[in-house]
């Protein structure tokens, strides 16, 4: 039995170096909607573009598959390879040589303050390196979007309020275009510049908090 | 559960029963052989080539299995398709399939008159009473344990992880290779332990469709049952079989030692477990 039954029909327009929120209750197919940026669900019609590249056009029977998209994403819980140490995570979307993929994903780590957790495995790392990782692990590949499932959820409320405002500080100085699925309203104000709200499948409202690009803390 | 209460002594008893029943046959061998007679009987060069040829074709038949069955296990445990339940079942009927059966079922498939001997003999290829015969036979009734448990492990694999992986630049063999496969590898090494103690200790299907020729096609449960026929032969049939029981033991408690040895590497998987 499908949980939820309704179309998801929108359009959406995020800019470089802007940040956009997706708010709403769950089951509003927000993250069904990264999903479908990300090129790891298949909509029945749509279009999904970035600068001058179509990812995905279903009229013209275009898509480019998730593998090539470089379209970085942190996932709700992560998703980080429990088999793979820190630096191997953030490494496994690197090209080039081997040795110097070592030296990125630590410097990477060093980035978000983690570089002494570079060998430890997943299962021993509080949620907040986890984030921390799964973050580097996005960026690892110079993704040309980045986006954010629930990024904060998994934390416990103590960390969360120090991971949003270290979250908030690190995402204003990216350069791509950022989209954010929270059901936070508060959550939204302080990363976003843009928030959409998101119920039924459908933006019931959209509102700027800041003008994009504007990158002072509030 | 309290052992004091009247249903506690009445589940010890039965565990009591059912240890004692699965042991002691398994040290009443070893206590009915003594180590020089063990050697002497090992010494017998018939038994040493069957021991040899139960190694050397159970390996093999391993080697198949896994490199066949590990992404054909990936495949099916992805993928829902119409009929996929009947596919399920029908690779592990050979699981409760009786052995003399697969035999058969093998000769009608394969042997020289069956429905692919044809095709196999146009191959230049010869399996009845060959050694290849007995690899086949093998891979027949032992990769369904395989399959069963390497495709269970995928199905429970977190599918956020290949997803991770997709985003992350890796194409469908890459996520197969560096994330299906070590997610699934518990699942994966107890498939094999399974699939190999059933290979080693294969007799029906073997001796249906290759035959019992020493050196050729008598693996070492074969050569158990010949030396029982003859005359004065008991020994030897007891010797081969305590090495057989210690080769299986070894299978098991290698199997063992290398989930728990990579639950320590990776803290989340014990965790899961």
């Amino acid at each position: 039995m499908p949980l939820r039954e309704f179309e998801l029909s929108l359009e959406l327009a995020v800019e470089p170096g802007e940040r956009l929120a997706l708010a709403g209750p769950s089951g509003a197919g927000k993250t069904t909607l990264l999903r479908i940026v990300a090129g790891l669900t298949r909509p029945a019609s749509g279009r999904v573009a970035i600068d001058e590249e179509v990812w995905l056009d279903t009229a013209a029977r275009r898509e480019v598959p998730a593998e090539r998209r470089r379209c970085g994403v942190v996932f709700q819980d992560h998703a980080l390879f429990p088999t793979l140490s820190a630096w191997r995570n953030v490494a496994y979307g690197m090209g080039g040589q081997r040795r110097g993929r070592r030296e990125r994903a630590e410097e990477l780590l060093g980035r978000f303050g983690i570089a002494a957790l570079a060998e430890a495995h997943p299962g021993s790392l509080s949620g907040g390196e986890r984030q921390r990782v799964a973050l580097a692990r996005a960026l690892a590949t110079e993704p040309r979007a980045l986006l954010l499932d629930e990024p904060l959820s998994a934390l416990d409320p103590g960390t969360r309020r120090e991971a949003q405002r270290e979250l908030q500080r690190f995402l204003a100085e990216l350069p791509i275009p950022v989209l954010l699925v929270t059901h936070s309203r508060e959550e939204a104000a302080l990363l976003a510049d843009r928030v959409a709200v998101v119920e039924r499948g459908r933006i019931v409202s959209e509102e700027a908090l800041r003008p994009a690009g504007d990158h002072r803390d509030r | 559960m309290r052992l004091r209460s009247g249903f506690g002594l009445l589940a010890l008893v039965a565990a009591t029963i059912a240890v004692a029943f699965l042991v002691l046959p398994v040290v009443a061998i070893f206590a009915d052989v003594s180590p020089g007679r063990l050697l002497d009987a090992l010494g017998e060069t018939s038994a040493r080539e069957a021991l040899w040829l139960s190694l050397r074709t159970s390996l093999l038949a391993m080697l198949i299995v896994v490199v066949i069955g590990t992404p054909a296990a990936y495949l099916l445990s992805l993928r829902r398709f119409r009929g996929r339940a009947l596919v399920l079942t029908a690779i592990e009927l050979p699981l409760v399939m009786p052995p003399a059966v697969a035999g058969i079922a093998l000769l009608a498939a394969l042997g020289p008159n069956g429905v692919l001997g044809g095709w196999i003999e146009d191959a230049g290829l010869e399996l009845v009473f060959q050694t290849a015969g007995v690899v086949v036979a093998l891979v027949f009734v032992s990769a369904p344990f395989f399959l069963r448990q390497a495709i269970a492990a995928f199905a429970a694999l977190d599918p956020r992880l290949p997803e991770a992986a997709r985003t992350l630049g890796a194409g469908p063999f890459r996520v197969f290779a560096t994330v299906a496969v070590p997610g699934a590898r518990q699942g994966i090494a107890s498939g094999l332990a399974l699939a190999w103690g059933r290979a080693l200790g294969e007799f029906g299907a073997t001796l249906l469709f290759a035959g019992s020729l020493e050196g050729v096609t008598q693996t070492a449960p074969l050569a158990i049952f010949s030396e029982f026929s003859r005359p004065g032969g008991f020994d030897a049939a007891l010797a081969l079989s305590a090495v057989l029981i210690v080769a299986s033991a070894l299978i098991l408690i290698g199997v063992k030692l290398l989930g728990a040895d990579r639950a320590i590497e990776d803290p989340a998987a014990e965790g899961a477990r």
